[in-house]
């Protein structure tokens, strides 16, 4: 019966649609997980006036939406959003729940897994199925230098959230057909502990980092603040960006927009060269759509030597002052 | 920080034993954040940590900067804990230690595996409003007035106490501890260190049986490409690289670049 298959949800995060298409990216792999367990594609999709995103839902893989439409929950509130989804899982027992790492996704997946005493694995770069039809998540972990497969055998939901640009979205397809499933929701009258007082589109950040065909990251080789600064140099003579990781951004060498890595920005260079990056997997997840790395590392078998085209075993630090003098001497304008 | 391999195959779970105490960066963000506060309002901190005994070290540090009370669960029976239980546990230690509480502030995520689930799941199973990734607070009598940027949008929330934030690593950047502080703090007896006992868990409670995920495997990833491997002093590496690459680069900055 058609009603009893098994599901499988993606929650619908449509704030940032032009920017965000991780919905869209789990929606394609839920696809594939779909068919080896043999569950329905579902989204999950609370707002208001969301039709046209229902819509791209199911072109893009839906096979049925689940959608709460109400003028309260036009403004994105997590307690609502977790309250809605916990009572319609309890309904529904989704097989598997995997949700955009958004700061919103991060705000609202835990707190649904805990109201369902189920696991969630945190920003998962593959999801299988293995021969007893679990889903295997595998996740960075121990501070990103190793990957970790991790199952949830006996809860439900086996729950999981993905960072936007891990997986490949499905071309469009509008003659694709979905069932769409309206929710009521009844406006809860007691007053709210959260109480939302404004809610504004931050000012268009310049996205010259993610956009950019030369970057020049730098890590902790580079040693000092005054060092590190010299990456500007060296991107201003070859119109380059500059990024840095987590450990650099944490000394304040930089400012935190500048972090590439999972919770900062992804970036897809021409060409990226790294100072001084041993390369965890929370940074090199971000760069691997770069077409050409540079690396330069003391460390030969640091893992970013291993991904890079071409591995300069030297001092981060020197090769990036000469790289500079070769530069303005070879660079004619 | 996690240095060798830390993951016990027979367990399936981290061996915290192995990695160094040091506070997470973000909590540090919470506590200043927690510090400020009691700067203007009259305000008592107690920090609260789930880990082996090492951690204690760290709640010193919390001391030296300027907490009040330091609280340790320390307990073999939790290791092997994933969040849910993690969160459990964390909230019990909360319920029977420092039920009065007004503001519980944690770090948006840890440095280690950078889940950021256990401070909204500790609110969860303790019933109070949340709001995660804040940059600023301002404490008023009966809420706290919040901003954070949330995926390209700025939000100014109220929330009631008593309630939970998660602090993101923004604003509050953490003070220096004194050396005198922290000697202070080592010698002092504030810390106290409980077992699941403490918390009304249940005797036989094992974490890791409790914890609905499990790792089956852990492993490097291998990402060895055929590259190209320089060596020698920064002016030779350098010429090396524009020598054979010049043009590509050059193509991709639009500038003319000599390679020879």
């Amino acid at each position: 019966m058609k009603s009893k298959k098994k599901q499988i949800w993606i929650f619908g995060d449509y704030r940032n649609y032009f920017q965000n298409r991780v919905t869209l990216q789990l929606l394609a792999k839920a696809r594939e997980l779909g068919k080896e367990i043999d569950a329905d594609v579902c989204a999950l999709v609370m707002g208001h006036n969301t039709q046209e995103y229902i819509d791209e839902y199911i072109a893009h893989g839906a096979d049925i939406v689940h959608s709460f439409d109400h003028k309260d929950l036009a403004v994105y509130k997590v307690d609502t959003f977790v309250h809605l989804t916990a009572q319609l899982a309890n309904q529904f027992c989704p097989e598997i729940f995997l949700i955009g790492g958004t700061s919103f996704g991060h705000e609202y997946a835990p707190r649904v897994a805990k109201r369902l005493q189920t696991g969630l694995t945190a920003d998962c770069v593959a999801l299988t199925i293995n021969d007893k039809k679990c889903l295997v998540q595998t996740a960075p972990a121990f501070g990103g230098n190793l990957l970790a497969e991790i199952i949830t055998p006996k809860h439900h939901p086996q729950m999981a959230t993905v960072r936007p640009g891990t997986f490949q979205e499905l071309p469009h397809d509008y003659d694709r057909k979905g069932k769409v499933i309206q929710h009521d929701y009844f406006p809860n009258s007691s007053k709210e502990q959260i109480r939302w007082i404004r809610s504004e589109r931050e000012p268009q950040t310049e996205q010259s980092l993610e956009k950019a065909s030369v970057v020049v990251c730098g890590g902790r080789g580079m040693q000092s603040k005054k060092k590190f600064k010299k990456l500007f140099d060296l991107a201003r003579l070859i119109r380059g960006e500059v990024g840095a990781t987590r450990p650099v951004v944490y000394s304040r060498w930089t400012s935190p927009e500048t972090l590439v890595g999972q919770a900062g920005k992804q970036v897809s260079p021409q060409i990226l060269f790294s100072f001084g990056i041993s390369g965890a997997i929370q940074h090199t997840a971000a760069i691997s759509d770069s077409k050409f790395i540079v690396a330069v590392n003391k460390n030969p078998n640091a893992t970013i030597m291993k991904m890079a085209d071409v591995a300069i075993v030297s001092d981060a630090n020197q090769v990036c002052s000469a790289l500079i003098k070769a530069f303005k001497k070879r660079i004619r304008i | 920080m996690v240095s060798e391999l830390p993951w016990s195959s027979k367990t399936g779970t981290l061996r915290r034993e192995l990695a160094e105490g040091m506070m997470n960066p973000s909590c540090k963000y919470a506590l200043e954040a927690a510090l400020k506060i009691k700067q203007q309002k009259n305000a008592s901190i107690l920090v609260i940590s789930m880990g082996p005994p090492v951690a204690e070290e760290v709640l010193r540090e919390a001391l030296a900067m300027g907490a009040d009370y330091a609280i340790l669960l320390s307990d073999r029976r939790l290791s092997g804990s994933d969040t849910l239980v993690t969160s459990h546990a964390l909230a019990k230690s909360i319920q029977t230690q420092c039920k009065d509480f007004d503001l519980i502030l944690c770090g948006c995520h840890t440095s280690d595996s950078e889940t950021a689930q256990v401070g909204p799941q500790i609110a969860e199973e303790l019933g109070i409003p949340c709001v995660a990734y804040v940059d600023q607070l301002t404490p008023k009598q009966s809420f706290v007035s919040i901003s954070r940027k949330s995926d390209g949008f700025v939000e100014t929330l109220e929330m009631d106490f008593p309630g939970l934030l998660t602090i993101s690593t923004t604003c509050h950047v953490p003070r220096y501890v004194p050396l005198k502080g922290l000697q202070n703090a080592f010698q002092s007896q504030h810390i106290k260190t409980i077992s699941i006992e403490d918390i009304d868990l249940p005797h036989d409670f094992s974490g890791a049986k409790e914890s609905p995920t499990k790792i089956i495997n852990v492993y490097s990833p291998n990402t060895k490409k055929n590259n190209i491997v320089l060596e020698g002093s920064p002016n030779y590496v350098v010429d090396q690289l524009l020598n054979q690459f010049g043009d590509k680069i050059s193509s991709v900055i639009e500038k003319d670049i000599k390679t020879a």
